[in-house]
């Protein structure tokens, strides 16, 4: 017979087609609308997973998402294999395959069990005090062995094949949990007009309706109300349902972080559906009816397999029409237990006995239990339990002494009380309060607009809850702008109240126990090793979570902590408030790495961008390097040429004849105004006031610390306009610079500032025939040498575009740089591509570039400078003003450390062996025989292999480095010490005749 | 995410849209090239930091662009104000 234990007629789930699943490849089926969990327990398999540590054997605990122990991974194929899913959560498709975690051979006979017979040798603290010594042990032995024993699922091994989707959305009220505070909540807020968003974890709303089958709401069913409810919300324009979405974290200023589940439930997911959906809600007022979570009894053994929460095993029967059993005891210090029992006598389950901790329970629930012909044990407590694979027995006895007593059971519910749900309220930075009276934290001093409604607030009655909510859900809908709707009293009702129970180690597990009574089952944490966490020295709960690992698995304690706090508090003997609770922080449940990045991956990750010749250049064969987010061709080669070949062409090529460059990456920036000089002569540390129109000066902008920030080449357009040019990477934070001090420190100048990076084309022309490639489509421009020197800059057009034509040099050869509109940059590059061609001029890349402006000595600010490096330092005091009253970085170059002997200084270096090609930022000494480690007096910033040269040439930041001029120094590698000789950053045309043709 | 009350614009906008500017009223002064190394330090280095009120400059940097000034509290990260630069530090208390 299939599904043994589902009981006919009972629940809400259709009994239609059944749905075939497999766990550990053994075949089963389940019902639609089923949870693994609920489709498992219909089979009987109690059995699913080994514990974290001690690998005992575990099963349901729970049937939602607090779920410690019931983690299994879900294989879907084989990039689609998601671990440590709760089988409480985790809805049944037709097909779905789930395997069991953390055990070897097998579920039922795992050999790490043995860390079980060795537990007390594993006590709180062991890896602490057992791992540190000897200190190499620790990478080579240790680690690898205990994150192969320890830990639960396996990751996937492939790239996430499915895509997450993202949402932004506004409301008024944002109701989080739609049980029957939730749903009352959101009922008043939507008469109201207010747009409301209503999400909840559960496929289906209901919260605790779904297991308090007696419950009463308006007359109906608390079931068919909150059907009915949902309909009626999910009707309205003004209302958005969200199911299966679970409010995970609580930020600043009432946004929410939501994430939708839109396929794990389906067998066959639409394809172009998102797997899931993040929602970031941010919310005029929030309502958190999130619940509250049942705790079970601390007792010796109470982590075998058929041992769960009484609410739990009432959802399984009453929603999923699941017996967790045949023969079932209840261990149980309050009144709701007494329902599960209730419930499934009615149903005609075996219930061997309810054991109550408490003396002398009194309560309309223990007599409808004892007047059902339940077996009540007042004061008695679970001593012990038996069972391998799955509870067996049950040990009892009175609490003050007298002949134990046996039961034999295949389940056993435990409930010690409800915990509110307080963990979304606690991350808006609300402060908890302590209730005295009812041993709970609850909601005190909000931060945020928010309240809280239901068992969340403490509010446990049926009818209180849904009065509060209403109330509450009309009032901020009020707050949020909206007129009242007319009060309303609600009347509900159900069965069986929840009492207040108790929180810490049962009876019987007292301190000196060596019992294993588990506190936090996924991370195997028992009530001794709390009490030898304060035994050994941890005061604050802080430090006995740390020291334990209590509460700090994946489920984050949620039906633990309060447990764990109680302990401590015992032990210390300070009130439970003084111990303190920990912080709880997003997410509430474990959210995918997917559902946060969204769609931010892959090519979307960040943009990408172009220059107007891209496409040209691919189709030459360029090869691209990234710049920032830009894609740089960086060299061209030819059929059979690698890099160093390409480079050694096109850097001789452009110095014979000619070369063409894409410089458009090139950061621009037009300063225009009435005092556009003076304010240039703020931001860089050169004259401008006498820089004649048509004319460029290369300018280098300090911060105020008189450290390098920027450079690049200005030409004057104007009287009243400088076209500036910056760094490509630096163009954003130049703009923002000279923004910041024109705003905020020199508001009075009459300037503004507009980026035009990507309105300017930028062709470089560079080469002793560059003039000749350009002269045919030059219009309006007199090019000759004598009309238009180096460093200066006409307005025209070319190829009948209107242009800025720059006389300038990054690679010390007469050469251009055309400035037309970016549209029309590749046509206008064609046109000066062909006509190079004709004189046997090439493209060249970035490489060939950096190659010939270090052949020159030229800087590129990131490379030679790193943010401590002076004009100075750099070799460039030249371009600073010496007669100006004020610059940024004026005072700062002045600073005793700037002006200090022994500064590193730029130079070039020559290696004494020419082949050898040194590598950038190597370090570099003066002794090479010292002992280790070694003074290092400097780095070497640039290297290259140059063909022009004929050998290796570099940069380098050295102490004094002006001063060793021919001096002999040393680079060392790992295999070899490389000497260099200190020369001259200038290793081409010294005299730097070729620029002027 | 932060909500901050651009001034310029006159609304509230999230915080992707500014860039955060370090802290305000500290004028560049006028004689820079004069002051000693103990006021260059005061002025360039040293910030006050404090825990709860402090005076803070941001940016509207993917909106108007403009810099502003804004009185926040670092404990409840809440925004007391914000004004346009150039006007005086408002009188506040922080929340605590």
């Amino acid at each position: 017979m299939t599904q043994p234990f589902r009981l006919p007629g009972v629940g809400r789930l259709d009994a239609g087609k059944p749905l075939a699943f497999t766990f550990d490849g053994k075949s089963y089926t389940g019902r639609e609308g089923d949870t693994l969990a609920s489709a498992l327990l219909a089979n009987g398999v109690h059995l699913v997973g080994r514990s974290f540590k001690y690998h005992r054997p575990r099963g349901f605990l729970s049937a939602g998402p607090e779920e410690p122990n019931a983690l299994v991974g879900i294989h879907r194929d084989a990039a689609r294999k998601t671990p440590n899913v709760r089988a409480t959560v985790q809805e049944l498709y037709d097909g779905l395959a789930a395997v069991s975690q953390n055990r070897w051979p097998s579920l039922a006979f795992d050999i790490g069990a043995i860390s079980d017979l060795n537990a007390p040798l594993f006590s709180a603290g062991f890896y602490y005090k057992t791992f540190k010594w000897p200190r190499a042990a620790w990478d080579r032995l240790y680690e690898p062995a205990i994150r192969r024993a320890a830990g639960l699922g396996n990751a996937p091994d492939k790239p996430d094949p499915d895509h997450y989707a993202n949402r932004f959305a506004h409301c008024d009220v944002l109701v989080i949990g739609a049980g029957p505070a939730g749903l009352a909540a959101a009922l008043a807020a939507c008469e109201t007009g207010a747009r409301v968003i209503l999400a909840d974890e559960q496929p289906v709303p209901g919260g605790r309706l779904r297991f308090e089958a007696d419950a009463r709401i308006e007359g109906k069913s608390g079931w068919d109300w909150a059907e009915e409810t949902v309909a009626r919300l999910a009707a309205r324009d003004n209302v958005r349902v969200l199911t299966r979405t679970t409010g995970f974290g609580y930020y600043a200023q009432n946004m929410i972080g939501l994430v939708e589940r839109v396929t794990d439930h389906l067998a066959n997911p639409d394809p172009n559906a998102p797997r899931e959906r993040l929602w970031q809600v941010r919310a005029k007022r929030v309502v958190l009816a999130t619940g509250a979570i049942e705790r079970h009894m601390v007792f010796p053994d109470n982590d075998r397999p058929g041992i769960m929460l009484a609410s739990s095993a009432r959802t399984y029967l009453n929603h999923f029409g699941v017996a967790v059993g045949n023969r079932i005891a209840v261990y149980a210090a309050e009144d709701s237990a007494y329902a599960a029992a209730i419930d499934l006598k009615k149903h005609g389950v075996g219930i061997a006995a309810i054991i109550d901790s408490r003396a002398a329970p009194e309560s309309p629930a223990v007599e409808e239990a004892r007047a059902l012909g339940i077996d009540v044990l007042a004061g008695h407590a679970v001593i012990g339990t038996d069972g391998r694979l799955r509870v067996r027995r049950v040990h009892v006895a009175p609490i003050s002494g007298g002949p134990h007593r046996e039961f034999q059971v295949d389940a056993l519910l435990t409930s010690s009380g409800w915990t509110p749900a307080v963990h979304l309220f606690s991350q808006s930075r609300g402060k908890l309060a302590f209730d005295e009276a009812t041993q709970r934290f609850l909601p005190g001093l909000y931060v945020q607009d928010a309240v809280s409604v239901g068992s969340c607030n403490g509010t446990f009655d049926l009818a209180s809850s849904v009065n509060e909510a209403f109330d509450a859900g009309a009032k901020v809908a009020k707050e949020a702008g909206f007129r009242k709707p007319r009060a309303r009293q609600m009347e509900a009702s159900s069965g069986t109240p929840w009492s207040i129970g108790m929180a810490g180690a049962s009876p019987g597990v007292e301190p000196g126990t060596s019992k294993m009574a588990f506190v936090d089952f996924q991370n195997d944490v028992t009530a001794k090793d709390i009490r030898q966490a304060v035994r050994e020295g941890m005061r604050s709960i802080e430090h006995v979570k740390r020291f334990t690992t209590t509460g700090m698995a994946t489920d984050q304690g949620k039906t633990s902590n309060l447990h764990g706090l109680a302990i401590a508090s015992q032990m210390l003997g300070k009130p439970i408030p003084e111990v303190g609770l920990t912080t709880f922080r997003p997410p509430y449940t474990p959210v995918t790495f997917g559902a946060l990045v969204g769609h931010s991956r892959g090519r979307l990750f960040e943009p990408t961008r172009r220059t107007p010749t891209h496409d040209w250049a691919k189709a030459q064969g360029a090869v691209f390097e990234d710049v920032g987010q830009w894609k740089r061709a960086r060299y061209f080669p030819q059929v059979g040429e690698d890099m160093h070949a390409a480079v050694a062409r096109e850097s001789r090529t452009v110095r014979e004849t000619a070369g063409i460059f894409d410089a458009s990456t090139l950061g621009k920036i037009e300063v225009v105004g009435p005092d556009a000089a003076r304010f240039m002569e703020l931001m860089y540390t050169n004259p401008w006031a006498k820089l004649g129109v048509g004319r460029c000066r290369y300018g280098i902008m300090l911060r105020e610390d008189g450290f390098i920030y920027d450079d690049g080449v200005v030409g004057r357009i104007a009287e009243d306009r400088f076209h500036v040019t910056t760094t490509t990477g630096g163009a954003p934070r130049v703009l923002h610079h000279m923004e910041d001090y024109l705003q905020t420190e020199f508001p009075d100048l009459k300037v503004w500032l507009t980026s035009t990076s990507e309105q300017w084309a930028v062709i470089a022309v560079q080469g002793p025939r560059s003039r000749e490639i350009i002269a045919p489509f030059v219009e309006g421009i007199d090019i000759s040498d004598e009309a238009m020197p180096h460093m200066s800059v006409r307005e025209g057009r070319v190829c009948g575009v209107p242009a800025r034509l720059f006389r300038i040099s990054f690679t010390g050869e007469r050469g251009f740089e055309i400035n037309v509109p970016a549209d029309y940059g590749l046509s206008v590059w064609k046109s000066i591509w062909a006509e190079g061609q004709k004189h046997g001029a090439c493209a060249y890349g970035t490489e060939t570039m950096h190659v010939l402006r270090a052949e020159k000595g030229f800087i590129i600010v990131g490379q030679e400078t790193d943010g401590t490096v002076t004009p100075d330092d750099a070799g460039l005091s030249w371009a600073i003003g010496r007669k100006k009253a004020d610059f940024v970085g004026i005072r700062g170059l002045r600073r005793p450390d700037l002006v200090a002997e022994g500064r590193k200084q730029l130079v070039g270096l020559k290696t004494v062996d020419p082949q050898i090609v040194l590598d950038e930022g190597a370090q570099i000494v003066a002794d090479p025989d010292q002992p280790v480690p070694m003074k290092m007096i400097g780095h070497v910033t640039s290297s290259y292999w140059s063909s022009n040269c004929g050998r290796s040439i570099a940069l380098a930041l050295i102490e004094n480095g002006r001063a060793r001029m021919g001096e002999r120094l040393y680079v060392p590698m790992p295999d070899e010490m490389v000497e260099a000789e200190v020369t001259s950053t200038i290793f081409f045309d010294e005299k730097g005749e070729r620029l002027h043709g | 995410m932060l909500l901050i009350h651009c001034p310029y614009c006159e609304e509230e906008r999230p915080e992707a849209e500014f860039r955060h500017a370090g802290e305000a009223h500290i004028a560049r002064p006028q004689n820079i090239a004069e002051i000693s190394d103990e006021e260059f330090e005061r002025y360039f280095f040293i910030r006050s930091n404090p825990k709860g009120l402090v005076f803070e400059r941001w940016r509207h940097i993917h909106g108007c662009a403009r810099f502003f000034n804004a009185a926040r509290d670092t404990v409840s990260d809440r925004f007391l104000k914000t004004y346009k630069a150039g006007e005086p530090k408002p009188a506040l208390d922080g929340e605590g």
